[in-house]
């Protein structure tokens, strides 16, 4: 090598840094005039956070005003009591109030299918008041819609509850783990997802019997596997972040890691999709009741009552359908629409107030 | 190097990682590995930084985390203050994890988008029991963002209310609230833009002078790395090819990599003239690494063989078209329709610039051999006559780090047993 090219080589890559002057970057004016808007002094929570977001959205609340309303109807609808087995406060009221002034269950076959009107409602006394109408058997619609929600509300919410409870664990497991682990869990989801759910329901029916419980437990069975399916694959994604590794590399435990770090990130589908399965859950429930394989067709379920309506709207009844349908309706849009606003308030960067499409 | 023990040493590590399979190919033992770190061995002293250099994919990342055991290394061992941490438990390792931090190149992605700056810097707190009470906790978390340059009063933000340079800083605070030793720095400002990365850089400076703090800083941008370091390490396909201080790296003599990566240097005058040297072809797979030195491949400066005499550009051709009869990736048929009547051989000089005749005859005469079994499309006969031939030490031999003049390289070129191309006979394959 010529000493020429020596020389140059020794002044090559020599980028003098003094070129970019750090400190009159950080010192000089600032380019705008933007100062930042929000300039707490305490630490606020993150729920704080989401549930402002939350409350922003209009629509959300309306879904939430809507299922409160629906619970709270059914909370009052008859007077509740302790069951008797409990000791010493068995059959005891823990619920005195009754919105309904007839018992669901009292029949009167002789004026079956009153149509809901205005004369009915003038009607006095309030025991022949049927605002909703009343059934092929003369069972008053209202008090048989408000009280019914009582068993597709809680098979709702209990059913979807236990399956998160069990799907979301064992996903997280799978996803976070892999390996061994992620295949033996992983091939039983892909097993049970090869019946169809409705299958796979009636069979688990089929072998415990009738009743609410084993409904219950027929849509656990079916229900987890689509949330351990979908929060692996979310995890699979969210774990591949940096901040999983920096977490790592500060010494967290696996267990905070997947609470703290990647829950939070990848429940929002998961949650999407558990509001969404409130809804099919109630059908899928009134649909046994169709095939004689949940509650007995005397029970005031949304469900039932519809299949046990299903002929009375061609008739010319159509208040026996459409009120435990509306009900129907109105829980699972009032459901969906608190399901999205859930998902938004928990994503910071969809706070946009109204500035722009673009982040 | 002085006796003391440095503060982290690696030897001899290893990390390969395994390649897509699946099931049936596990199950039949079909494994392949992907030798991203191979045998690398370092060491950093209290307070030193040492840069780490290469292209992308050339395993600097996974040095990082494996040094860290983030990663558990296939191979080797590393030492932290003399404490071989590869055989720590879990639980020792959750304390180590104390001692040595990591900053990100990504700062978006390194920051939990879900929490506040205080939780994200509140964790490192937390998890080591480094304050007790919520207002001491709360004081040092306003300390370490007052300390990075932040205005602490920002500390109930979220990431994504905060700019590049701001949020390396945040990632910077989270890794000193743990007071570590050892950070290593996975090309922290290559996300970032030139102002800033100088701010970034004269802070982990700043820190380093405050605090004591030694770094592993990995980067692709020689001249990051120049700025900061005290000691350069310059890898390639998972080893490391040459180490010494920038003054070292930067004057020659230097391996031929280290002298094809300054030369890629840009220089900010307009009346530069830029005499790179361009490497032919493109990193081989770390899969199946070349034979010997694994820069051969691409080297400018390979040792001919002993018995020839080659022009270097000459020798450098030929090569080339060697190693593309080994790997078969000749489509003699396109090259045919190509040559417009001028014939195989002349076509396949063109195509790797050989000249017509070679300067030395003896090789002359191998060579037309090997190129008129090409025209029968006779890949292994080819490559069996240009294989046995031509054979250079650096092909056969790996390099190990040795003290050139100034610095270590792992290069044959200053290696005195093979400066007239000779291959011992009991290690020739």
């Amino acid at each position: 090598m010529s000493t020429k090219s020596q020389q140059s080589q020794t002044n090559r890559g020599r980028i003098r840094i003094e070129g970019f002057d750090a400190e009159a970057v950080e010192k000089r004016d600032p380019l705008s005039a933007w100062q930042p808007e929000l300039e707490t002094k305490e630490a606020k929570s993150r729920t704080y956070y989401a549930w402002r977001r939350f409350k922003r959205n209009r629509l959300a609340l309306f879904g939430a005003v809507i299922v409160t309303a629906m619970v709270l109807l059914t909370v009052f609808a008859r007077p509740w009591g302790l069951p008797e087995w409990i000791p010493y406060l068995g059959g005891a009221t823990v619920q005195p109030f009754s919105l309904a002034a007839q018992d669901p269950a009292t029949q009167d076959i002789l004026v079956g299918y009153q149509p809901p009107t205005v004369e009915h409602l003038l009607n006095w006394p309030p025991s022949t008041l049927h605002i909703f109408g009343t059934d092929w058997a003369g069972r008053d619609l209202f008090a048989r819609t408000i009280y019914g929600g009582r068993y597709s509300l809680s098979i709702g919410f209990i059913a979807v509850g236990v399956a998160l409870l069990v799907g979301v664990p064992l996903g997280s497991i799978a996803g976070y783990y892999g390996g061994y682990v992620d295949e033996f869990i992983m091939r039983i989801v892909d097993m049970l997802y090869a019946f169809p759910f409705i299958v796979l329901a009636i069979a688990v029916i089929t072998i415990l019997g009738r009743g609410y419980w084993e409904i219950v437990l027929a849509l656990i069975v079916v229900g987890w596997l689509s949330y351990a399916r979908i929060i692996r694959g979310e995890i699979l994604s969210v774990k591949q972040n940096e901040y999983v590794t920096a977490a790592k590399a500060l010494g967290a435990r696996d267990r905070s890691i997947i609470i703290k770090h990647i829950m939070p990130n990848a429940m929002a589908p998961v949650i999407v999709q558990a509001t969404l399965s409130v809804g099919t859950v109630v059908l899928t429930a009134a649909a046994l009741g169709f095939l004689g394989l949940g509650l007995s067709p005397a029970t005031a379920e949304w469900g039932v009552m519809l299949n046990v309506e299903q002929d009375s709207m061609a008739r010319g009844n159509w208040w026996a359908g459409l009120f435990p349908g509306l009900a129907l309706f109105f829980f699972v849009m009032a459901i969906n629409l608190i399901g999205d606003g859930v998902r938004d308030a928990f994503d910071p960067q969809g706070d946009k107030k109204g500035s722009g499409g673009f982040r | 190097m002085s006796d003391s023990e440095p503060l982290v040493r690696a030897e001899g590590l290893k990390k390969y990682y395994e390649s897509e399979t699946d099931f049936i190919d596990r199950l039949l033992g079909r494994r392949s590995w992907v030798k991203a770190v191979d045998g690398v061995s370092l060491e950093i002293q209290e307070g030193e930084t040492l840069g780490l250099v290469g292209e992308s994919g050339c395993g600097k990342s996974s040095v990082g985390r494996t040094l860290l055991q983030l990663q558990e290394a296939t191979e080797g061992s590393v030492y932290y203050r003399g404490t071989d941490i590869t055989e720590l438990s879990s639980s020792e390792l959750r304390d180590l994890r104390q001692d040595v931090q990591l900053i990100f190149q990504n700062p978006q992605s390194s920051l939990n988008p879900r929490l506040t700056i205080s939780d994200i810097i509140g964790e490192a707190l937390d998890i080591h029991d480094i304050v007790d009470d919520k207002q001491r906790r709360d004081k040092k978390i306003k300390e370490l963002l007052d300390r990075v340059g932040l205005n602490a009063s920002h500390a109930n933000r979220y990431p994504h209310e905060f700019s590049g340079g701001q949020l390396q800083r945040i990632g910077i605070a989270r890794a000193l609230a743990v007071e570590p030793d050892f950070i290593v720095c996975d090309e922290p400002v290559s996300a970032l833009d030139v102002s800033v990365q100088a701010q970034i850089l004269n802070l982990l400076e700043d820190l380093q002078n405050e605090f004591g703090i030694s770094y592993l800083f990995i980067a692709h941008d020689l001249s990051v790395v120049e700025h900061i370091a005290d000691r350069i390490a310059v890898m390639y396909l998972g080893k490391i090819v040459e180490v010494g201080t920038p003054e070292e790296l930067f004057s020659p003599p230097q391996h031929p990599y280290t002298e094809a990566l300054l030369s890629a240097i840009p220089e900010p005058d307009p009346k530069w003239e830029p005499d790179r040297i361009l490497l032919e072809g493109t990193v081989p797979s770390p899969i199946d690494p070349p034979s010997g030195c694994s820069f051969h491949t691409r080297c400018p400066r390979v040792i001919p063989p002993k018995d020839f005499a080659f022009e270097q550009t000459e020798w450098r051709s030929l090569l080339d078209l060697r190693l593309r009869i080994v790997d078969r990736e000749l489509s003699l048929d396109k090259i045919a329709a190509d040559s417009d009547s001028q014939g195989m051989d002349a076509a396949l000089r063109d195509l790797f610039n050989i000249p017509q005749p070679l300067s030395d005859p003896q090789a002359e005469d191998i060579l037309s051999e090997a190129l008129s079994h090409l025209e029968e499309h006779d890949f292994e006969a080819a490559e069996e006559i240009l294989s046995e031939a031509f054979v250079s030490p650096c092909s056969v031999h790996e390099p190990e780090l040795q003290q050139i003049e100034h610095g270590r390289a792992a290069c044959h070129l200053y290696d005195s047993r093979y400066d007239d191309g000779s291959i011992e006979p009991e290690v020739r394959p």
